[in-house]
Formats: C-alpha cells, sequence, structure tokens
C-alpha cells in the first residue's frame, strides 16, 4: 500500500512535517486497512491545519509591511519579506516615553520565571509527596481546600495578597512575586505530584520505611531521582504560566521588575494611529518563543510525565 | 577637633541644598501611551528633566482601566510611585482621606495656583477639606462632533453646521460607502457619546437637572425622550464601525472612511499626528454646533506621600513644572487639550482649540461627569450605553434603565 | 480537634513531624491565602467599601444589586455557555485526538508539537490573533468573499448573539492540546495487555474505549477536568483580548465583572459580592467531590 504518511504531507503542508519526515518509527506492523489510516490521517491533518492557522497568520503578518497588510488578505504570503516589524518590536517600539521594545522586559522576565519555577515546583512536589506518602490528620482537608482554590480568579485575591505582602514588608520586591506565583501554581502542581507518587509502587515506600529512612532521605534519595518526567510536566507548566503572567508581574513589582508581558501589553495596547499589526504579531511571537522553544524541546518528555503520574490516582 | 566638626557641618549644609538640586530620579505613572498623548507627555517629561531631576517614565497602556488597579495597589502597598496620573473628580479620594497623597497646599500657595487656575472649579475637583492634593495639568472637553471634509465631499453633500444637518446627510454618506458616525466599541465612548448629546441638545439647565440635581421628573421626562431618540439616531448611523479603540475611529475619520466621530478633544491629537489641518482637512463643531457648552474634566497628577525627603522636594518641582505657563502651552499643543491657565499665550493653536478657548472665555463651562457622579455610577452607565449601542434595545427601555441608575446615585 | 487527639494520644501532633513540617507552605496557603482570602472577599461583599476596603456594612445590598444587573445575568449565561461547551468538546476533541495519535502513527511528534504549541502562548496573544482572524473585514470571511462567494457572513465577533462562540473557537485552539496530551498519556498507561483480552474477546474498538479504558483512566480525567473548569472559572484575559465583553456587553464574563466592578466602577463591595457567588457556586460544585476524591480514599 501507499506509504500513508506522504498523504499526511501533502494535506497538512509540507513544512511542518519536514523535520519528522526523517523518521519513520519501523516497529510497527502495517496490519490496517488503507481506508483506516485516510480517516486518521485526514482528521489529524485538519486539525493541525485548525491549530497551524494562527500561527501561519502570525508569521506571514510579521514578514509584511504595513502597506501590504492594508491591502487585505491576511492569509496571502508576504510579497516582500521585511525584518522591520521584528527590529521593532524587539529594540524600537514605543510604551509611553520609553522605546526600547520588548528587549527591556526580556531578562526580567527571566529573573521571575526561573526562581519562581523552581521555588514553585520544589515546595508543590515536597507536598504533593507528604500527601501521597505521609498524610496526616487534617492533611486531606488542606488538599481539598488548595484544590478549592484553583477556582478562585486572581483578581479577587489582589487586595488581600497586598496586604499581606505589605505586612511582610515584601512588597514590591522580586521575593514578594515569587511568592505569589509559587501560590497560584500550587493547587494544579501538588495535585499533579501527589498523583504521580501515589502511582509509585508502595512496595519502594515501605522498604525504605523498613531500612529506616526518614522523610527526607527518602523524598531525596527515592522518589527525586524517580520523578524526573514529573518535574518536566510542572517545568513546562510553571514557565509557561509565569512567562504569560501580566496581571501579578504589574501589580506585585515595581517597573525595575516588570516583565516581558508588560512590554507586550504596552505595544499591543498602544495605538499609535493605526494599528501596527506587524509589529504586534512580530511581538507576539517574540514573547512566546520562549515558552515555545521550552515545548519544542521538551514535548515528548511531557506526554511521558504525565502517563507515568496521572494514570493511577 | 573642633575644626573637623566644623568642617563637617559645613560640608553638610552645602550638601543638602546640592543633593535636593541634584538629580532625584521621580517615578511618574500614567496611561498616556497613543502617539499624540505619548508626544504630550513627553513634553513634561523635557521639562522636569529640565529642572535637574529625572522623570522615570512607568506608562501603562490600555486606558485607566488597566492601568488604576497598578497604580492603587503600589500606593496602598506601602511602594509609592513619585506621581501618578488620575482623572480628577472622585477617583482619589479614598487615597487621600486614607492620608497616603501628599498636600500640595504649600506648593499651591507658594505658585498661587488659586489665581492662575481657570476655571476655578478645576481647582475644587483637587481640593478635599481645605487641602490642595492635586495638580491639573488640562482641561479635556467631550462635547466635539470631529468631521472630515474629504467624507462629504466624497457623498456629494454639505459638510454639516449642525447635528441636525448631520443627521440629515448621513443616508447620502451611506450610499458613498461611508459609516456616517464612528463608534469604538469599548463602553466608555457610548457613555461620553450620550452624554454629549444630553449637554449639546439639551443645554445647560437641563444638563444640570440630570446629573446634578438628578431630578427624576426630568429624567424620566419628554425632553429625555428626545435625547434617547438621538441616542437611537446615533446608533443607527454607527452600524459598521467595527473598530474598538477610540483612536481607530478617529483613525476612520482622518481617512475619511467615516463621516464624523464624536469624540473628546483628544482627538485632535491624532488629526494633527496624521498631518492634517483644522478648517482643510477637517471640521470641529463644538457642542455638535447647538449648544455650545463645554465641561471641564481633565487629568491631574496625584503625588502620593513619601518618606524619602530628597524626592518629596522632588515632588514639589514637578508640581510647580507641570503647571509652568511653558510647560503648560507645549504639552497642551501636542495634546489637543486646553491648558489650565489663563494667562498663557496660544497663538500656535489652530482653529479648533481656539473654537475651545473662546467657549471657556465667555464661561461656557459646566462640570463633566466624572465629577458629578462617581466611579459605580459611571460604570453602570458605561454598561448600559454599551448594550444600547450594540442591541436593538429601544430608546424608552433604556431611559427607564437610565432613570434608575441615577437614582441609584449617592 | 487537635486538642482532643493531644489529650488522648500526647505523641499525635509528633507523628509524620517532618511531613508536617514540609507542609507548613501549604498549609500556610490554603489557610491563610485561599481560606483567609476567601473570608476576607466574603466579609467585605457585605459593605460598600469603594476604592479601599472599609467596614461599613450594609446586608444584602451589593447582592440585590448584583442580581438586578443585566451585565451580570448576561455574564453567567455567557459562562454556563462557554463552560459547557468548553467541557464537552475539549474532552471530546481532546481524546479523539489522542486516541488517532495512539494508533502508532507516524510523525506523532510534529503532530503533538502541533496541537500543544499553542498552549505555551498566552490568552492575551490567542486573543489577539483570533481577533484578527475573525474579524470580518481582512479575516476569513474577507478572504472568502474575495474568492467569489460575496454574501458569505462569518463575524461572530461583531455579532451579539454569537459572539461567545468566537471565544469558544479561540479557547479551545488554546486549550484541547493540552487535553489531548493528557489523554494521550492516560491511554499510554493502559496496559496493553487490556487491548488484547478485549480483542480475545471480540469486544469492538469503540466499546473497549468507552467501557473498558475511558473508566481505567479515572485519575486523568480528574486532572483534567480540573485544569479545563478552573480555566472557565477563571476565563477573563481571552474576553479582554477579544472582544473586550463587546459588542455591548455580549461577551461578558462573571471574572470581568469582577475585576471591572472592583477597578473601574471602584466599587469593591460590589466586585466581592460578584465574586462570592462565583466561590459560593464553585464550592457547592468542588467541596463535595473534592473531598470524596481526595479525603475520604486510602493510599493507593
Amino acid at each position: 500500500m501507499a506509504n500513508p504518511g506522504s498523504l499526511a504531507v501533502t494535506v497538512a503542508g509540507a513544512d511542518a512535517m519536514s523535520d519528522s519526515l526523517a523518521g519513520p518509527r519501523g516497529r510497527r506492523p502495517q496490519r490496517s486497512l488503507s481506508g483506516r489510516n485516510i480517516m486518521i490521517y485526514g482528521t489529524l491533518a485538519i486539525a493541525a491545519l485548525y491549530y497551524l492557522l494562527p500561527l501561519y497568520v502570525m508569521v506571514v503578518t510579521s514578514l509584511k509591511g504595513m502597506p501590504e497588510i492594508r491591502l487585505g488578505n491576511i492569509f496571502a504570503p508576504p510579497v516582500e519579506i521585511t525584518f522591520e516589524p521584528w527590529a521593532k518590536a524587539w529594540a524600537s517600539a514605543c510604551t509611553g516615553l520609553n522605546c526600547d521594545g520588548l528587549s527591556r522586559g526580556f531578562w526580567n522576565s527571566v529573573r521571575i520565571t526561573i526562581p519562581s519555577t523552581v521555588i514553585s515546583i520544589a515546595i508543590a512536589s515536597i507536598n504533593g509527596y507528604a500527601l501521597a506518602n505521609w498524610r496526616f490528620k487534617g492533611s486531606e482537608i488542606f488538599f481539598t481546600i488548595l484544590i478549592v482554590g484553583a477556582f478562585i480568579p486572581y483578581q479577587v485575591m489582589i487586595y488581600p495578597i497586598v496586604i499581606v505582602l505589605r505586612e511582610m514588608g515584601i512588597y514590591g520586591t522580586l521575593t514578594g512575586l515569587i511568592i505569589v506565583h509559587t501560590i497560584f501554581g500550587m493547587p494544579i502542581l501538588t495535585l499533579l505530584f501527589r498523583n504521580y507518587f501515589v502511582s509509585l509502587p508502595e512496595e519502594l515506600f515501605k522498604a525504605a520505611r523498613i531500612d529506616g529512612a526518614g522523610f527526607w532521605t527518602i523524598y531525596l534519595k527515592i522518589m527525586l531521582p524517580m520523578s524526573l518526567p514529573i518535574f518536566v510536566v510542572a517545568m513546562i507548566l510553571q514557565i509557561t504560566g509565569i512567562w504569560n503572567d501580566f496581571l501579578f508581574g504589574v501589580v506585585f513589582t515595581r517597573p525595575e521588575y516588570y516583565p516581558m508581558t508588560v512590554q507586550l501589553n504596552n505595544i499591543v495596547n498602544s495605538v499609535q494611529g493605526v494599528k501596527e499589526y506587524n509589529v504586534n504579531m512580530a511581538a507576539t511571537i517574540l514573547t512566546g518563543s520562549v515558552p515555545l522553544f521550552v515545548y519544542f524541546v521538551s514535548g515528548r518528555l511531557f506526554v511521558r510525565g504525565i502517563a507515568a503520574g496521572a494514570v493511577k490516582g | 577637633m573642633t575644626l573637623r566638626i566644623w568642617t563637617a557641618i559645613m560640608a553638610a549644609s552645602v550638601v543638602l541644598p546640592l543633593s535636593a538640586a541634584k538629580a532625584t530620579d521621580l517615578e511618574v505613572t500614567h496611561w498616556w501611551t497613543s502617539g499624540g498623548e505619548a508626544a504630550a507627555v513627553a513634553e513634561f517629561a523635557k521639562a522636569f528633566d529640565a529642572t535637574g531631576n529625572k522623570w522615570i517614565d512607568g506608562a501603562i497602556a490600555g486606558s485607566g482601566g488597566t492601568a488604576r488597579p497598578i497604580m492603587v495597589s503600589r500606593i496602598t502597598g506601602g511602594d509609592p510611585m513619585g506621581a501618578t496620573q488620575f482623572n480628577h473628580g472622585r477617583q482619589a479620594e479614598e487615597l487621600v482621606q486614607a492620608g497616603l497623597m501628599r498636600d500640595l497646599t504649600d506648593v499651591a500657595t507658594k505658585e498661587k495656583w488659586k489665581e492662575i487656575i481657570r476655571p476655578a472649579t478645576l481647582l475644587d475637583g483637587c481640593t478635599i477639606d481645605g487641602k490642595i492634593y492635586c495638580a491639573p495639568v488640562n482641561i479635556h472637553s467631550w462635547q466635539w462632533l470631529w468631521l472630515s471634509n474629504d467624507a462629504f465631499k466624497k457623498a456629494g453633500v454639505e459638510a454639516p453646521k449642525n447635528w441636525d444637518e448631520f443627521v440629515a446627510a448621513a443616508p447620502a454618506l451611506e450610499k458613498a460607502g461611508i459609516v456616517p458616525l464612528a463608534i469604538g466599541g469599548q463602553a466608555w465612548q457610548a457613555s461620553g457619546l450620550f452624554d454629549v448629546l444630553v449637554i449639546s441638545l439639551g443645554g445647560k439647565d437641563f444638563y444640570e437637572k440630570v446629573y446634578s440635581a438628578k431630578d427624576a421628573d426630568t429624567i424620566n421626562g419628554p425632553d429625555m425622550a428626545r435625547i434617547f431618540k438621538a441616542a437611537d439616531d446615533a446608533r443607527r448611523m454607527s452600524k459598521g464601525t467595527n473598530v474598538q479603540d477610540w483612536n481607530q475611529a478617529t483613525n476612520m475619520v482622518i481617512t475619511g472612511k467615516a463621516g464624523g466621530q464624536i469624540m473628546g478633544d483628544w482627538a485632535q491629537g491624532e488629526f494633527q499626528l496624521a498631518g492634517k489641518k483644522a478648517g482643510t482637512d477637517y471640521a470641529c463643531l463644538p457642542g455638535l454646533g447647538v449648544n455650545e457648552y463645554i465641561t471641564t474634566g481633565g487629568d491631574a497628577f496625584y503625588f502620593p506621600l513619601l518618606k524619602d525627603e530628597a524626592k518629596s522636594q522632588a515632588q514639589a518641582v514637578l508640581a510647580s513644572t507641570l503647571l509652568n505657563p511653558k510647560t503648560q502651552v507645549a504639552f497642551n499643543l501636542k495634546k489637543g487639550s486646553l491648558p489650565v491657565r489663563g494667562d498663557v499665550d496660544l497663538n500656535a493653536a489652530n482653529d479648533c482649540m481656539k473654537k475651545g478657548l473662546d467657549i471657556l472665555a465667555k464661561g461656557n463651562v459646566l462640570k463633566s461627569t466624572d465629577e458629578l457622579l462617581s466611579a459605580d455610577i459611571q460604570k453602570q452607565k458605561e454598561d448600559l450605553f454599551a448594550e444600547f449601542f450594540s442591541s436593538s434595545m429601544s430608546p424608552q427601555d433604556a431611559q427607564k434603565r437610565f432613570a434608575s441608575i441615577i437614582a441609584s446615585a449617592d | 480537634m487537635t486538642g482532643q487527639t493531644i489529650a488522648r494520644r500526647p505523641n499525635q501532633l509528633f507523628r509524620n513531624l517532618n511531613a508536617k513540617i514540609a507542609s507548613i507552605p501549604m498549609i500556610l496557603t490554603a489557610v491563610v491565602i485561599f481560606l483567609g482570602g476567601t473570608l476576607w472577599t466574603v466579609v467585605y461583599s457585605f459593605t460598600n467599601s469603594k476604592l479601599l476596603p472599609r467596614l461599613s456594612f450594609v446586608g444584602l445590598d451589593q447582592y440585590e444589586r448584583l442580581w438586578a444587573a443585566t451585565r451580570w445575568t448576561v455574564s453567567i449565561t455567557n459562562l454556563a455557555i462557554y463552560g459547557v461547551l468548553t467541557l464537552i468538546f475539549s474532552l471530546v476533541i481532546g481524546f479523539l485526538l489522542a486516541a488517532l495519535m495512539d494508533q502508532k502513527i507516524r510523525f506523532e511528534n510534529t503532530f503533538r508539537t502541533i496541537f500543544l504549541y499553542p498552549f505555551a502562548l498566552s490568552f492575551i496573544v490567542t486573543g489577539l490573533v483570533w481577533q484578527w482572524i475573525l474579524n470580518p473585514e481582512f479575516g476569513i470571511q474577507s478572504v472568502v468573499r474575495a474568492l467569489g462567494w460575496t454574501s458569505f457572513t462569518f463575524d461572530p465577533l461583531y455579532n451579539a448573539d454569537i459572539v461567545i462562540y468566537g471565544i469558544l473557537i479561540a479557547g479551545l485552539w488554546q486549550g484541547t492540546g493540552l487535553v489531548m496530551c493528557l489523554m494521550l498519556a492516560g491511554l499510554r498507561g493502559i496496559d496493553g495487555e487490556i487491548w488484547k483480552a478485549a480483542r480475545v474477546d471480540g469486544i469492538p474498538t469503540w466499546k473497549t474505549y468507552l467501557f473498558i479504558v475511558i473508566p481505567m483512566m479515572r485519575a486523568v480525567f480528574v486532572t483534567t477536568l480540573v485544569i479545563i473548569a478552573s480555566g472557565i472559572v477563571r476565563v477573563y484575559d481571552l474576553v479582554v483580548a477579544q472582544t473586550s465583553g463587546g459588542p455591548g456587553i455580549a461577551s461578558e464574563v462573571p471574572a470581568k465583572y469582577v475585576y471591572d466592578y472592583m477597578f473601574q466602577a471602584q466599587n469593591l463591595g460590589q466586585g466581592f459580592a460578584a465574586s462570592t457567588m462565583m466561590l459560593v457556586t464553585v464550592a457547592i460544585i468542588i467541596v463535595p467531590w473534592a473531598y470524596l476524591e481526595f479525603g475520604g480514599k486510602k493510599r493507593g
């Protein structure tokens, strides 16, 4: 039968596919009928179109000049490719009086994202571990509160948290912001880690207990080494969430720590006469590039991580 | 030994005034990020930097709704900025009452604000319990109809001189593929437009009865029904606008895609930036060409109470810089608004601004709805008119709901 | 409760001491922030606080006003439509895609990346892009019209009756990839023996999925539900970026009502009342379920 893969390639657009053409995985036996394959690949290809369309529009638009954009068709490829919008978005788009584009906030975003991700994951993994293996009276109640907390709109919590941070004397500092990210990442992360640790064979834990290992020893020597996949999942979720955050970054810090999303918002929302869609799109892609990169690199581990953790509850 | 002490004291006394004059960074937050606005605020920054201090710009785009929670959190969280924009009126009242804002009375007395600021009601908006807490920087009036001369030429009709002619010209514009009246999708634009109809078509006494006295009979009466009928016309004329931001709607007028727009005088900054000339490229009708009254809302700067002595002094410098005649002219020309002091020379002003200045000189000035109504009532009004302008709600129903909102005002 | 326990068994408090110490951040977050913050919100929802929280009680005034407001009714209706459809579609689409991906297909990595990448983008970005694609003047509508079908109309963001579906399209685009991954992970965790056994017994594939596989994926569904549902309740940025609640008030959502009234209208009391209503609704649904799900069971 014909190679079903080539069909999918023609349907879904070649460029997105080409990178993986190299390695069709040979281990599977070809049992199925080609009709079935057409259905499978056809459906996937159509779905892929829906997911790729916006990215395509973003990229194409960001490479056009404004006169070309005004002509209309957003799906048409650029006649004349220009990288000016990218340069402008990165280095010279204005917000009020500051005309240094997104570059201003990039390192701030890095400075916020790295410690927030590390600390929130460290705490959530310990929570999950305690909830899975060391239940104590009331631990489930706290966990339930935490899960309900996942449903509270962020905006409502602004004032109480401003008050708490003010009383602690860390309002406006990076520490304060890291704590806020840790708090709001906690419900989902704890849930993930708890499910993961529950799914690990109980015998491991029991054997370690019999050997006299305590809370921290088991966590560090047995649990941690086994949990790479779930750490990857947590990392991806947190990097995405924290990198894309606008509200906390702007409410709980001062301008010298403002993350990249603040500039993105300013570029996208401050209109200088005509909306410069090409610059908006370039800024959008630039801002999204860090989490996108993380996804491309660790996407495979992502599924494996959840597969390892979330199946048995 | 004594010599050393003396030197130290001498040094200190010399250093102290020096350090005050030396560059102090002052962070200023505002939401002026559109083209004309940014150009205008740059004038402030330039003037302030010229005093030897440094303006650290903290612009937050996305209108007051996005910026205000950030500002309020910063102030209540104990990490305030050096100065911040608010619309004057009742927005910052509670921050002042909570003792978080700096009293500017000393600066105001020294610089004789009471005498130079015109109209005097402007300073009332800054005064709480006899103390002055903000520096008004401009007068913005809402009551303008901006018209594209090109659009009317293209449609082959005479450019209208008042609201009724405008309504009458609408079918011709539509036939030429032009949206008669551009209204951006954001709620505040619909609500602001309605207030313009109230004051311009209803007149001064009517406006005051509605928003100041909140007189139920007037609000439910036939005159009000007439205003709602006009709003219904405006709604019909705005079909096909399909933009969100006010300056995108202004841009439709600039490019001749729309016949006109009812928008405050800040729209003028956009015309200017696009290189259009008042009188030839576009026309303006204050008070919709009917009742030439303007309201004097506007922007003001508030100064949070700071512990740092050097910064407090810089705040005083900034406050006086903002009201400096030269800064006032430079800023307001770019912003398209009117200066808050009557003693400045505005020869550079264009036709439309001069019309505004005339009205101001005649004293045809009223308090804006920002001052007469609380933010809460304003928001409910916005919700109502946002719904009205995008649905087929009947004018009668809208009037009923309007009446109940105003009746709940405190 | 702890007091009683101590009286009965003095060493109870110190059992699992390390676990308790390690859980302090969680306990603090749960009690101080989530519980404390919620109670604080509820208390102030009975006041007429404006810009700053103030304890001047006005009884149920804020709630009466809330339920009289058209915008609030529109908001919760929208949330209900958006929520139900998001739940259904993201679970169905996510599961279908995952099932297809699980057919030992080629290019799995590519497809997965394509489906998942939108999740890396913020809602602000998502809203912006879809606002553009759905814009009648230069988006899909204009392209189709340019092809010759001049009466074609597709302007969900400018039509009050269907605007919420325009938002749904964007929301699904952003979120289904993650659901697909979670589902795929779940499918991968199913023992191959089960499929073999089902095949031996001659059970059709769809039946195997529906009655054997899906029940085995319970935990995955729980995780997915929590993630989707919490996203639904908090939907805000997407709407702001795509429509700002418009046209008119047709695409307003509760979280936006809360935010607007807290900060634009400077009526904290009203915003808190609205958020309390949201919380009460969530709590009624979640608490019993969460407690059964996470509280009642023993380990394993």
